[in-house]
Formats: structure tokens, sequence, C-alpha cells
């Protein structure tokens, strides 16, 4: 195993650590939009799809790499989207009420 | 244009640093929203940092495909019904999933043989994590949206068959590892992993769907998380993790809700489980007692403290919006309301909460089993909305029920209880409900909405 890999594998532990410690503080009223947060956080694939198509020299690989393309950015864009709805709609009590 | 990789590292631990406040903002339904944008900035960096990287060309194809793919984002996430949301997200997490394993591949196809060991497991992983969680979220979808029936889909040797196809899999992936640079190989096994993704969705019925969407958002951070080791980028490492711990903690969450294990919940197809525990029940000659619109409404003018249990049945007639009429018509008279939500009300983790929140409803009285559980007793009247096995007393008090041990809101200790439901038949478990006989229990029948509707009108006349 190379350095780079040991490093990765160091990164992703540490990672799971993070993870849990983070979302174990969410609420459960919050736990939809914690889904959808995770699944907009996952549309980092796109950096993978960006990377592959802007680097690809056939068809195979564009090709490829293009379908990748719009399934990671409709993955971000509507999963930033979908939260930010679901969560404008979390208020407390207005004011005016009697 | 960026060269020095170690700039590119540097922007892309600001986006990682993102990404976590954004998961830390959600502590809160008061920051949560800010957090959002600082995820999504995280993301803008990301992307604007990659596009920046020495050497990006296609430029045309890249701006297509993001813009279709946004199209379709936005267009989604603007007009899906609250209701629908489990699917939506389905569909997202599928969507993500789908491109891990097209990244992989893509990999695999320009690196020609010249994979060192490591990045071939990452290759393997993705492409099979990323397969199943893409064909496994369809199925979903199709469910949830109601293409495919909710109902388990189930026949003989399913589990083995489910099995065999796995281990398909796997072999073709260790054939990878063990040195096979055919793409043929990646491709078969991406295909068998599509068709476990489907078959293993298949037999799962319409009500442990939250499990399964939590489940399947786990595989999707691992999928992200698998190429970010095919990749060398501690940016994917890190994000697909989040994810991945995100997902596998509300899975167990959902599974502990439940009373099954993850186990049960994938393999038991539910239906077959409580043969045989029905016949359990004695007939004490106890009935359930009905009521009208007007007993209840009197009987909420008088209370002072009232917790409206909702559940499934509650979406399904789309009464969110009266309910909360009712409740605040409650509250202009001095009566202190509050909402029992149990963690599986709904088709996914929090489910209820957003659809109350869409009405309307303040988030401080949206209130969590542990939280509502010690203030029944306190509790004058409980309004029970379309909710049954996660009220059923026979989950504390009886242990040869197929419920027994499952976390329940303890309605039967509020000094009364006043059930709305069509009609005496048991809920999703299938199991005959004590509460619906006890002394203090009222039955309300009819549809949701028109009984809400009716207390309304009872509870501003009286």
């Amino acid at each position: 195993m190379n350095q780079e890999i040991v490093l990765g594998v160091y990164v992703f532990i540490m990672a799971i650590f993070v993870g849990f410690e983070v979302i174990s503080r969410v609420p459960s009223v919050l736990h939809t939009p914690l889904m959808s947060g995770t699944n907009f956080i996952h549309g980092i694939v796109i950096v993978g799809a960006i990377t592959v198509l802007g680097f690809a020299d056939d068809g195979f690989t564009r090709a490829i790499g293009f379908v990748a393309m719009v399934l990671a950015s409709a993955n971000v864009v509507g999963g930033w989207f979908v939260t930010d709805r679901m969560l404008e709609m979390f208020k407390r009590r207005p004011e005016e009420r009697k | 244009m960026i060269s020095d990789p170690d700039v590119v590292g540097l922007l892309y631990l600001v986006s990682i640093v993102c990404f976590i406040l954004a998961l830390r903002f959600l502590s809160s339904p008061k920051h949560a929203r800010k957090g959002n944008w600082v995820g999504g900035a995280g993301m803008v960096v990301a992307i604007a940092t990659t596009l920046a990287l020495d050497g990006i060309s296609n430029w045309g194809l890249i701006v297509a495909g993001g813009l279709i793919g946004s199209i379709v984002g936005v267009v989604g996430a603007r007009t899906v019904k609250m209701t629908a949301m489990p699917q939506m997200v389905a569909l997202f997490n599928g969507v993500g999933g789908g491109a891990a394993a097209l990244v992989a591949l893509a990999e695999f196809h320009v690196s020609s043989g010249d994979l060192a060991g490591e990045e071939i497991v990452s290759i393997v992983l993705s492409a099979l994590i990323g397969s199943i969680s893409f064909a496994g979220s369809m199925i979903a979808f199709a469910k949830l949206q109601e293409l495919l029936s909710g109902r388990p889909i189930v026949y003989a040797g399913q589990n083995i068959l489910n099995i065999a196809v796995l281990l398909g899999a796997a072999a073709l992936g260790i054939a990878l590892i063990a040195g096979v640079d055919e793409q043929w190989v990646l491709v078969g096994l991406i295909v068998l992993a599509l068709v476990f993704g489907v078959m293993f969705v298949l037999p799962i019925g319409g009500a442990d769907m939250p499990v399964v969407i939590s489940l399947l958002n786990a595989f999707t951070g691992l999928a992200a998380s698998a190429t970010g080791f095919v990749l060398n980028s501690l940016l994917l490492i890190v994000a697909g993790m989040l994810v991945g711990a995100s997902g596998t903690l509300l899975t167990l969450l959902m599974a502990k809700a439940m009373n099954r294990s993850v186990a049960n919940v994938l393999f038991g197809a539910f239906g077959q489980v409580k043969t045989g525990t029905a016949a359990a029940r004695v007939d004490d000659g106890r009935t359930a007692r009905a009521t009208s619109a007007e007993d209840v409404a009197v009987q909420l003018s008088f209370a002072r403290k009232v917790v409206v249990v909702p559940g499934y049945g509650l979406a399904v007639a789309q009464a969110q919006h009266d309910v909360r009429q009712l409740a605040e018509l409650l509250e202009e008279k001095g009566i202190e309301v509050a909402y029992a939500i149990h963690p599986v009300a709904g088709r996914m983790p929090g489910h209820m909460n957003v659809l109350l929140a869409e009405a309307n409803v303040p988030y401080d009285q949206l209130k969590e089993m542990d939280e509502i559980n010690p203030e029944f007793p306190q509790t004058d009247v409980a309004l029970v909305i379309g909710a049954n096995d996660v009220v059923n007393p026979a989950a504390r008090s009886d242990p040869a029920s197929p419920i027994y041990g499952m976390p329940i809101l303890d309605v039967d200790k509020a000094i009364s209880v006043v059930v709305m439901k069509r009609s005496m038949a048991p809920g999703f478990a299938g199991i005959d409900n004590d509460l619906f006989l006890e002394p203090q229990t009222t039955m309300l029948f009819g549809n949701a909405k028109d009984s809400i509707v009716k207390l309304i009108a009872a509870v501003k006349a009286s």
C-alpha cells in the first residue's frame, strides 16, 4: 500500500467518528431534512463526474462521464433545493397569534 | 487555472468544513436553513475548484450535462408534494449512487490495466454499492409512488436467489481484484448488482420504507466514499462517509423504533412474521365505545392540555391543515396543545414533522416520543388521528405480542383518549389494539378529515 491510501484510510476512519458525533445531535424533528441534506452532500460525486468527463479522450468515457454528470448534478441541485424548501417551513410560533 | 495540488487540497478542505458545519447547524430548526446555505457554499467551492483544474476539457459536455441535471433537479425539488418527499429522497439517492458507479466504470476504462491493487478494490466497491443503491432506490421510488404495489412481493426461494445474485457479483469483483483486466467483467458486475438492488427491495413492504430509504442513503454515501479512494480524493472520502454515518444511524434508529432488526426488515417480508400470533388474544367481553363530534368538542373545551397523536392516516387523509386549525381554535380558548410524534410516523424518518411544518404547525409544538411520554398522565385529552400500532399498549405489557418491546407513545396513560379511525380494523401489523377497549377511550369513526372538520364546527359552536 502506498502512503496516499494509508492517509485515505486514516481520514475515512476519522470521518466515521465526526459523522456519528455530528449526526447524533440532530433532533428527530429534522430527520427528513437531514436525509435530504446528506443526499445533497453525497452529490459531491459530481467532482468525480467532472474529473472523468473533463479528462475523457474517447467516446466511451465521454458518454459514461456525460451520464454521470447529468445524474450527479440532478443530485446536487435537487437535493439542495428540496432541503431548503423543507427547512423554510420549520417556523416558530408566529408573534401575532393571540 | 489551478495547477498546484496543495491549493486544490486546501480548497477541498474548505468544502469539507462547510459540509460538517451544515450538518452541525441541523442540530436546531432555528439555524438549520443557514446550515444548508453553508453546505451549498461548500459545494460551489468544490465544483469551481474541480472545473479550474489544469487540463479539463470537453466543456460543452460538462455544461450541457450540468444544465440538464440542474433543470431536472430544480423542477423536481420545486414541484414535489411534501407527502411525496420519501420518493423524492429515494430518487436523488439513486442518481447519486448511479453517478458513483459510472465514475468507477469510466476510471476502469481509462486506466487500461495499470491499476494498483487498492484502486481496483475501490472501483469494485464503488460500482457494486453504487449500482445496488441506484436500482434499489428506483424500486423504492416506484413502490412509494405506487407505480408498483406497495405490498411485499414475495416468492419461494427469494432469499436464496438474492444471495446467489450477490455472490455472482462478488465473484466477478474478486476476479477483477485478482487481476482479470476485462471491461465486460466490470459491466457484468454492475448488471448483477443492479439486479440485486431490484430484488432486495421488491419484497419490502411500504411501511418498512423508512428503514430501506435510510439504508440506501448510507449505501450511496459509502459508494461516494469508495469513489474517493478511486480518485484519491479526500473530499469524496470524507463527504461520502458523513452520509454513510448518517444513513447508518437513521437505519438503526428506524429499525429500533419498529422493534425489528435491520436483517428482519430486509429479509423477513413482514407479512409472514405475524401469522399464528393473532389467535392469542382473549375476548374479555369489553367493547369499544363510539362517540360523536359534539361530545368530543365538549370534552376538548373543558381540557387544559390536549395532545394530538398523528399517524400516517392523517397524511393520507390530507388533514394536516384542519388539525392545525383545530389546534389554534383550542389555543384561543387557553388550552395547551402539543403534537406527539412517533419516530416511524410517516414513510421516512421525521416525515410527519415535515408534513405538520408544512401545515404551519410551529416546530416547538412538535414533541419527540421521549419528551412527550412523561406528559401523558397530565394530558386531559389525547387525540389519536390515524395512528394505531405506535399507541398499542401491548408493546409494553404483552410479551406474546409481535410488537412487544417496540417503543410506543403512552397514550393509554392520558386521562381520556379519543381515537379517530375509519373502523375497528387492525393496523399495519395486524394486531388488535387494547387501547380502543380501555374505559377512558372513546372512538370517533369516519374519515379523519371529515371528523376534524365536524369537530372544528362543534368546538366553534360550544
